[in-house]
């Protein structure tokens, strides 16, 4: 069900090594790089792979072992390559009812592959994932950690449809266009894409609370010496 | 007034998480007020304005900053360390990142200010690596940041305790996927590069926390709450709130309603006062039952409507006011199927480290499918309690806990809904009625 293990992934490089020595620089002690390092190398071969972990230990002075027994605690490395997109539909309790278990069944189906499976053409993997942190968008789906919100069975469809013809829509919450698995596991080793000012500020329910506040000409206390921010058209009352 | 934005008050500028954007608004005025105060002072200001820690434990954040040992001898030598706790995860809880999408800055002005009084040159924002664009504006507003002098060296050209400048580095650091990461000490076993499994306490991470060095952990709406703080003064900030629940803070409101969404407003505020106003539980629906703070926090009903969610108000109804996220969810909904995905959400996230979390909830999620299938029994539910008094406080940390509340407050309210699947043979719910889109496709207007 997986891409090829026929050495169709890019290898790690000596500029891998490089970037691990630069993510080390960043903290007072180097093992605390190892989750950030473990992204880099996932961003080069798409998944964490025994070379990975050989670049990391060797790196850090530790046993292949160790780094092992770390990256298999943690569920975002993969130990088989992911899809360039890698879809992850929220089953947790409340995407679950409001529409999550429904389309994951529906991709399923839609796509022949099941939980932690990639298509055969390695362009979809799929996986039910926990509460993401979105539950004002429900039912969620992520798309290489970017947000897809309030989606139907239909709509989902039609996303990994695209994605797999190489052209998916834009996250709801998201970069102007989505950007890979790999390349998105490079955002986490720490290495920004220069994609921060891309996309909205908020979603539409996250400015429901702030919507219904000025429509009811609700504001917090004036600060007692407030600065004369231009912001605040501030009352007291 | 009954909503009060300071946190959310400029979400609806389209560039609010740009530096112009937050300085516009006043932002970045706090650092320097701060910095012009003695360390012991600023945290003497966070203590006055009785902010609580908004991660869902709700411990005083100045009091937590002031057990942070200082002075040259001891512990208090060892370097000092910032950690926000940016590992938004608990089933519900979603305003930290909404938060950080639309104004990353407030936390980094609030880890700045957090540093100075608690004297530590390090900071971390642990980040959960599940939310890649929120990664991103954090990793743009810390290099703005820097380069505008509000971060690294000689913050503010100020003298520390005649140490020198204030310096100040600051990671974010993305996790990878472990619920059990927004546990403290399992967060700092995570971030020296470790699984993250809790530790044994004490000591506590005040004096044995990052690298076995003094340590503040804080949420980041705690963190980002101080910069209000500094320029509003502790008692504009008590004069929002109750007696013990002090300032404002965001509710997340989730589920059957019909405007889901943040919403922020001084605590005390009730879920009848949000619904109604919000435009409540989604046409034709009521509410069945609740949480007030996320999965892990004992279910609440209809019941339960006019209970001030402060932290004493949900706490005398039996419940934790938690991360203030309401999941409600209408009479369309199986409470024992939700009760079981969440069972299944504690089990799958168990770091295996103490035996009644690993095992309890893994045999817990045995007993709940069969009762959800209709193959159970009475005995089951007897079972369920019984592993859940086994599993309550016997583990080195919340989640365990947590793992019970949806059970033991789920058949607490709705037994008789466990017995209806036993007699019927299955579930008695359609789960086609309880989707979003479901209720629109059978009056046939689905897209």
């Amino acid at each position: 069900m997986t891409v090829a293990d026929g050495g169709a992934a890019p290898a790690l490089t000596e500029q891998t090594r490089e970037e691990m020595r630069e993510i080390i620089a960043r903290y007072p002690k180097p093992r605390s790089a190892l989750l950030p390092m473990l992204h880099l190398a996932q961003s080069v071969e798409g998944y964490v792979s025994p070379a990975g972990i050989a670049m990391c230990s060797e790196e850090l002075g530790l046993t292949k072992a160790e780094v092992g027994a770390v990256a298999t605690f943690y569920t975002m490395y993969r130990r088989k390559p992911a899809g360039e997109y890698h879809v992850g539909v929220c089953t947790n309790t409340l995407c679950a009812v409001l529409g999550g278990d429904a389309i994951l069944d529906s991709l399923k189906e839609h796509l022949g592959i099941g939980h932690n499976e990639t298509t055969e053409d390695g362009r979809i993997s799929l996986e039910h994932v926990e509460c993401n942190a979105a539950c004002d968008y429900a039912p969620v789906v992520m798309v290489n950690w970017e947000f897809y919100d309030n989606q139907t069975p239909s709509s989902t469809r039609d996303l990994v449809d695209a994605a797999r013809a190489g052209n998916p829509p834009p996250p709801t919450r998201g970069p102007s266009s989505l950007c890979t698995f790999k390349q998105a596991s490079r955002v986490l080793a720490g290495f920004p894409d220069g994609r921060a000012n891309e996309g909205v500020q908020a979603g539409p329910a996250t400015l429901a609370g702030l919507a219904l506040a000025n429509a009811r000409g609700d504001r917090a206390p004036a600060m007692p010496d407030a600065p004369s921010s231009p912001s605040s058209s501030s009352q007291d009352a | 007034m009954v909503f009060t934005p300071v946190l959310s008050a400029h979400w609806d500028d389209t560039d609010s998480f740009t530096l112009d954007g937050y300085v516009r608004h006043g932002g970045y005025s706090a650092l320097p007020k701060a910095l012009a105060m003695e360390p012991d002072a600023v945290i003497a200001l966070v203590k006055d304005s009785g902010l609580r820690g908004r991660g869902g434990a709700g411990f005083p954040t100045g009091m937590k900053w002031g057990f942070i040992p200082q002075g040259n001898e001891g512990q208090g030598a060892k370097p000092h360390y910032l950690v926000v706790n940016a590992d938004e995860s608990e089933p519900g809880t979603c305003k930290d990142t909404p938060f950080l999408m639309a104004n990353p800055h407030a936390l980094i002005e609030g880890v700045a200010i957090a540093s100075y009084a608690i004297r530590s040159s390090f900071a971390v924002i642990y980040v959960r690596g599940e939310i890649v664009h929120v990664i991103r504006r954090l990793q743009q507003a810390v290099l703005d940041a820097y380069a505008a002098g509000h971060l690294g060296k000689d913050i503010g050209g100020r003298a520390v305790d005649g140490k020198g400048g204030f310096d100040l580095d600051v990671v974010v650091h993305a996790g990878s996927g472990a619920y059990i990461c927004g546990e403290e000490t399992a967060l700092l076993d995570s971030l020296e590069g470790y699984r993250g499994q809790p530790r044994l306490r004490p000591p506590f991470p005040a004096t044995h926390g990052l690298y076995a060095s003094p340590t503040v952990v804080n949420n980041v709406e705690s963190i980002a709450s101080v910069p209000s703080i500094v320029l509003g003064g502790a008692q504009w900030f008590s004069s929002m709130g109750t007696e013990k629940s002090k300032g404002y803070t965001l509710y997340s409101l989730s589920g059957h309603v019909r405007t889901p969404g943040q919403y922020e407003a001084p605590l005390g505020i009730t879920l009848r006062q949000l619904l109604d106003l919000s435009g409540g539980m989604r046409e034709g629906h009521e509410l069945k039952f609740w949480t007030p703070g996320g999965s892990s926090t004992p279910l609440l009903t209809a019941e339960h409507l006019d209970v001030p969610l402060d932290y004493e108000g949900v706490a005398a109804a039996g419940s934790m006011l938690g991360t203030k996220a309401l999941q409600c969810f209408d009479e369309t909904t199986c409470a024992v199927r939700a009760i079981l995905r969440w069972t299944e959400f504690y089990a799958h996230e168990s770091c295996g480290k103490c035996t009644p979390c690993r095992e309890g909830t893994f045999w817990m999620v045995q007993v709940l499918q069969r009762l959800e299938a209709g193959t159970g029994t009475e005995e089951d539910i007897a079972t369920l309690l019984d592993t859940c008094d086994n599993i309550f406080g016997r583990a080195f940390c919340a989640l365990a806990d947590g793992a019970t509340s949806p059970i033991v407050s789920g058949v607490q309210y709705f037994r008789e809904e466990f017995i209806a699947h036993i007699t019927n043979r299955g579930c008695p719910f359609d789960p086609v009625a309880s989707t979003v889109f479901g209720s629109v496709t059978s009056s046939g207007a689905l897209a």
